[in-house]
């Protein structure tokens, strides 16, 4: 048996690929992107709402949020995919009809939600004390001085892991197939599955490898830019600490 | 220096108690500041003057006593109001590292006083000069020395027209050669009258600066007075073996 010769039929069939190629760049890339984009929105937001809970000083908000990170965090995706994508879609197909994104978008937000908390609650937690103390000391409240003080610095810390997270949840956006798609509705993953089905080899699946990573990987590269930010302050901030080191006082 | 006293009030603390827990760090603390004055506060660690500033602004709620501000009590009005009122400088300077040095005294007038940006720029520049770090308005605090960051932290405490100020060993933080520039700006602004509890581990400024001294140990005032009196004729055995210690 010629391996290369397999090989090349099962991934790199130029036809198939071709054949599938406008119709991942007009439907699925565009449906993955829906899916990322509002998942990342939705789950940030839910994620810092979660993670102001978990620091609560009143244990009635702190219980609900530790025990909503542990159910989200502790199943696996595409269990609560199932569950929420097809166990709420006779309660809510009143609303959007059959449509499977919203309850998708939910439930990978809910899910993104927990991981992100967690990362928000990190990173707020790792602002020094003596921050909230000055803006109290300036007369800020406890909310203006975690909103304005605290909270700012904290996400800062966490980007890189933040920006992670969305590289998963871009991943993640695929299991959304499970819920059952029309062909308008396909994303990434589905279209190239189905084409690979369609022509017998896995060249289309790998188009839709690359399409992921066209996206995942300047992520992952704005990641260690951040890092780098970071760690070494910015451009400009480093122009000034040149400046200043010639000028203490 | 310029005028930027506008309204020093007096500071009158009587009895405060706090505590952690079981742990009694104020036993009872009198103390009382009239309006343009400058007291220091000294003692050794966890003698409790640090939680003294702290019981002063609200900061920590003191259990038991009365803070008079201005002759009138307010320990039972709003803790934000108070500390608008009592503008507090750090041992660590604690200014926020995500802002510039000017939205840093801006980031306060703005949301507090509620300044347009344009008034808060224009009295943030104003402060800035006169801690003479005009120019360093665009620099990230983290670029900037010990120094000059604890001048920015009085620069923005400024800002906000205290009545009193509260200095938390302002210099100890501070490599050697930055701390005469701070304690000299600090000796400015007692001249320049205004209303200043300072804990201070810097026994020749408070002998030179303070109006009064007060010597702290377990969470009391042992002994108060003028400087020349304290350093020169204790009266407890207590603040004289500290003193033949630090001087």
């Amino acid at each position: 048996m010629d391996i290369w010769s397999t090989l090349k039929d099962t991934f790199l069939d130029w036809e198939s690929m071709k054949a599938v190629l406008p119709e991942m760049l007009k439907v699925g890339l565009v449906n993955t992107l829906i899916l990322a984009a509002a998942s990342v929105v939705l789950g940030t937001v839910l994620g810092m709402i979660v993670a102001v809970m978990g620091l609560s000083r009143r244990r009635w908000l702190r219980w609900p949020a530790k025990v909503y990170t542990d159910i989200f965090r502790g199943l696996p995706a595409i269990l609560t995919i199932l569950l929420i994508g097809q166990g709420l879609s006779p309660i809510t197909r009143h609303w959007w009809g059959p449509n499977p994104y919203p309850l998708g978008i939910l439930a990978l937000s809910l899910i993104a939600a927990a991981y992100i908390g967690e990362i928000f609650r990190s990173g707020i937690q790792s602002v020094e004390k003596g921050q909230l103390e000055a803006s109290r000391a300036l007369g800020f409240s406890y909310t203006a001085g975690m909103r304005l003080v605290v909270i700012p610095q904290g996400v800062r810390r966490v980007l890189p892991a933040l920006v992670n997270q969305f590289i998963a949840l871009v991943k993640e956006s695929s299991l959304v197939y499970f819920l059952g798609l029309l062909a308008s509705q396909r994303e990434l993953f589905r279209i190239g599955q189905d084409a690979a089905a369609t022509n017998g080899n896995l060249s289309p699946l790998l188009l839709a490898g690359l399409f992921y990573l066209i996206i995942t990987v300047p992520l992952t590269h704005l990641v260690n830019y951040f890092d780098k930010r970071l760690r070494e302050g910015r451009p400009a901030d480093l122009e000034v600490e040149e400046l200043t080191h010639a000028d203490h006082r | 220096m310029p005028t930027i006293v506008e309204a020093a009030a007096s500071l009158e603390l009587t009895g405060i108690e706090l505590a952690f827990g079981n742990n009694k760090v104020l036993r009872g603390v009198d103390l009382a500041v009239p309006a343009g004055k400058t007291a220091c506060v000294i003692g050794p660690s966890g003698s409790g003057k640090s939680t003294l500033l702290r019981a002063t602004n609200r900061l920590l709620e003191p259990s038991a006593g009365d803070i008079r501000l201005g002759g009138e009590s307010v320990l039972r009005s709003n803790p934000d109001e108070l500390r608008r009122r009592i503008g507090m400088v750090f041992q660590h300077f604690n200014l926020f590292p995500h802002k510039t040095v000017l939205e840093n005294i801006t980031l306060p007038l703005r949301k507090i006083k509620k300044l347009t940006a344009d008034g808060a720029i224009e009295a943030a520049r104003i402060q800035l000069e006169l801690v003479g770090l005009k120019e360093k308005e665009s620099a990230r605090p983290g670029n900037l020395s010990g120094g000059q960051q604890q001048r920015v932290a009085i620069a923005r405490a400024l800002a906000m027209k205290p009545e009193v100020m509260l200095f938390d060993e302002a210099t100890s933080a501070l490599d050697p050669e930055l701390v005469k520039g701070v304690l000299g700006l600090m000796a400015d602004l007692a001249g320049a009258g205004m209303t200043m509890i300072v804990v201070t581990h810097e026994m020749g400024f408070a002998r030179q600066v303070a109006d009064q001294v007060a010597f702290m140990d377990h969470g009391v005032v042992v002994e108060s007075g003028v400087p020349e009196q304290l350093f020169t004729a204790a009266e407890s055995p207590r603040l004289r073996q500290f003193l033949s210690q630090v001087l």
